[in-house]
């Protein structure tokens, strides 16, 4: 029982059961799953599939603030990415065509590959502060993205684009694939292979890491290039969503949600250690209390408020100072594991 | 930070801007001689959407060379600080007049006195300002209040008597268009059989407008909702994927009533998957331009112009979308 309490998924994972169970009993319909055509429909599907742009933003982000970085541009990156795609796909004489939707995809997915490039070189090569380095991108890229939509919202028609965001494969979305699929992609590469734990190194110390030989610029370069394109491909399912590339609103504060949901994973924004199964956590916490905000009724003027409570209440709930205060309040029986509290803390912090 | 530096960026701009207007004006001073020529600053908002662009170009073409003007255009992209610094350049480089699309409503005091001292009349146009109505020459714009008693008067009549349950997306929470959209719509349902049974924020884009309904229908069922009311078209065009995203017939499992007559709305409204568009007219610029002269002639004007917003049923824009210039 305490190995469970004692692990570190525990706390975040505990916030999105009680923030589920509470939607469920104000509204018993946010439970319910239906069948139709064999496709699954639902709430909590849609949490879901609606997840995706932002949980492959802050797969990206994990990476980066692993490295004790931080990105900005990631909400631009969206912007320009969807934008690319969908004037390729506009300009083309067969919007509908498997190859059109190809070129356009890999396009984006390039120009994001190029402007994550861009931030990392920034970073890891000119020792430029990331927050700085990546503030360029973020401001000068929705201009960019305005640029190539002449400051228009670019719509199309194509059925196999409308089906990245939409679209169902087996029984569940396509999104919520492709979410899947990235998550295990970065999984398997940082944590199968010595990559992860030569991130971790390069945040925890980066000057130690060097010294012991750890190539710090590469695996920093390579975090803020897999940051674009995972936002890339954010920006592709965004603007498949709604069939248009929205310049303007397209990703727009997406970075500090993203943030927001890798600290509520558990990875501290001071770089090191770094969990991708708490950010998947995070962003479904963040994407559940949106559904949340619409199945409780919250009226939109008070809805931001709510937002920033239930996020004090879960951070909160996550701090182990909290706890020790709790147990000192509450139980003196337990007041005996307040040591092992403290070890773990300096194990975490060294 | 980000404000400020946007600011920055947009400050440069705008002193780049002038620097042009000014050598150019000159040159026209000392060459032709031309003294017809009516310089016009106008501070633009931004370019923040579809209606925007239909507005700045509509102003352009206005305030042309061949209407007698030349137009020095500034977009501040929606930083009011910005905004009120190319202002005051126009009056320093002396236009004849200026025009202005407020961002904010406050804060104008100042610069519009500036320019009354300065004897340059200020037309304002779309949004409004708090300032006493003595600084500026005239206003030029919607009645939102208005639109939205039009889509509830259609639903008034649509639904009436029968028992009808509407879900609403919002505007952008504690903006003009959003609070008086709601408050003209509901207005003009009073005392039918409609019930507003949920009501959120979609914040005027599609993506906002197609999770909330998603949210929405996953709540309520396609069923369990009768009418939609949109307060822009983006919005509504955002619920109509949602809507056939889950299986149900936009405009006849759920009818939908939006706000603005943007290109991609009525080509909806013809395709039938939204029921009814009230227009929110951004072609103000050939009524500016004539209160521009107005006002340079010397002739009194009113302090204010509503532009008349029209309506279009499925049949009505069948026939005029081919026509219509944004």
């Amino acid at each position: 029982m305490t190995a469970i309490i004692k692990h570190r998924l525990f706390w975040p994972a505990s916030a999105l059961v009680v923030l589920i169970t509470v939607n469920m009993l104000a509204n018993a319909s946010f439970a319910r799953i239906t069948v139709r055509d064999g496709h699954l429909y639902g709430a909590l599907i849609d949490i879901l599939r609606q997840s995706a742009p932002l949980m492959l933003v802050a797969l990206g982000m994990t990476l980066v603030i692993a490295t004790r970085g931080i990105d900005l541009s990631v909400g631009a990156i969206m912007a320009v990415s969807g934008a690319v795609a969908l004037t390729i796909i506009d300009g083309s004489e067969d919007p509908g065509g498997f190859g059109t939707i190809m070129i356009a995809i890999l396009v984006a997915l390039l120009v994001s590959l190029v402007l994550g490039a861009w931030n990392g070189f920034l970073v890891s090569v000119l020792g430029i502060q990331p927050i700085i380095a990546t503030l360029v991108l973020m401001l000068a890229g929705r201009g960019t993205a305005l640029l190539i939509t002449s400051g228009e919202i670019t719509t199309v028609v194509s059925a196999p684009f409308k089906q990245i965001a939409s679209g169902y494969l087996v029984i569940l979305p396509v999104a919520f694939f492709i979410w899947v699929a990235a998550v295990v992609v970065v999984g398997v590469v940082e944590r199968r292979t010595a990559l992860g734990m030569l991130t971790e190194a390069v945040g925890i110390n980066p000057e130690a890491s060097r010294l012991a030989g750890v190539r710090s610029r590469g695996i920093i370069w390579t975090a803020y290039i897999a940051s674009g394109v995972l936002a890339g491909v954010a920006g592709i399912i965004y603007s498949s969503n709604t069939m248009a590339a929205d310049a303007n609103s397209a990703g727009y504060l997406i970075e500090l949600y993203a943030i927001l949901a890798v600290v509520l994973g558990g990875t501290s924004l001071m770089g090191g250690k770094f969990s991708i199964a708490g950010t998947v956590i995070g962003v479904l916490i963040v994407q559940t209390l949106e559904s949340t905000i619409l199945f409780l009724g919250v009226a939109p003027a008070k809805s931001p408020v709510f937002f920033a409570l239930v996020v004090i209440f879960v951070v909160l709930v996550q701090s182990p100072r909290v706890h020790r205060w709790g147990r000192s309040v509450f139980g003196s029986s337990r007041t005996s594991s307040a040591p092992d509290e403290d070890a773990e803390k300096k194990e975490v912090a060294a | 930070m980000r404000k400020r530096f946007l600011s920055t960026i947009a400050l440069a701009g705008v002193a780049a801007l002038g620097l042009a207007a000014c050598s150019s004006s000159d040159d026209g001073g000392n060459g032709s001689g031309d003294g017809d020529t009516i310089t016009v600053g106008f501070a633009q908002t931004g370019s923040e959407s579809g209606w925007r662009s239909a507005n700045t170009e509509s102003m352009k073409t206005a305030f042309s060379a061949e209407n007698g003007f030349e137009l020095v255009f500034n977009a501040a992209d929606n930083d009011p600080a910005a905004q009120i610094t190319a202002v005051r350049n126009f009056i320093n480089q002396g236009v004849d007049a200026i025009v202005i699309a407020p961002i904010v409503e406050d804060g104008w005091d100042d610069v519009l006195q500036e320019a009354k001292d300065a004897g340059i009349p200020v037309i304002l146009e779309d949004r409004t300002v708090s300032s006493s109505d003595d600084l500026y020459a005239s206003w030029v714009g919607l009645d939102f209040r208005t639109e939205g008693v039009y889509a509830g008067e259609w639903a008034a009549e649509e639904f009436g008597d029968t028992p009808t349950k509407m879900v609403v997306l919002e505007g952008t929470t504690g903006s003009a268009p959003a609070n008086d959209r709601a408050d003209g719509f509901n207005e003009a349902i009073e005392g039918t059989a409609i019930e507003t049974i949920d009501s959120q924020t979609g914040d005027f884009t599609r993506d906002g407008g197609k999770t909330v309904m998603e949210g929405f229908i996953a709540k309520y069922g396609i069923d369990g909702i009768d009418l939609l009311y949109a307060h822009n078209d983006d919005m509504g065009l955002g619920a109509i994927e949602a809507i056939e995203a889950a299986g149900g017939v936009p405009g006849v499992d759920i009818k939908i009533v939006t706000i603005d007559a943007v290109k991609d709305g009525m080509q909806a409204l013809v395709d039938g998957k939204i029921n009814y568009i009230v227009e929110c007219n951004p072609l103000l610029g050939e009524l500016a331009a004539g209160l521009v002269k107005d006002v340079l002639a010397g002739e009194d004007v009113d302090k204010s112009y509503y532009v008349e917003d029209q309506k279009f049923t499925q049949e009505e824009a069948a026939e005029v979308i081919d026509s219509r210039l944004y």
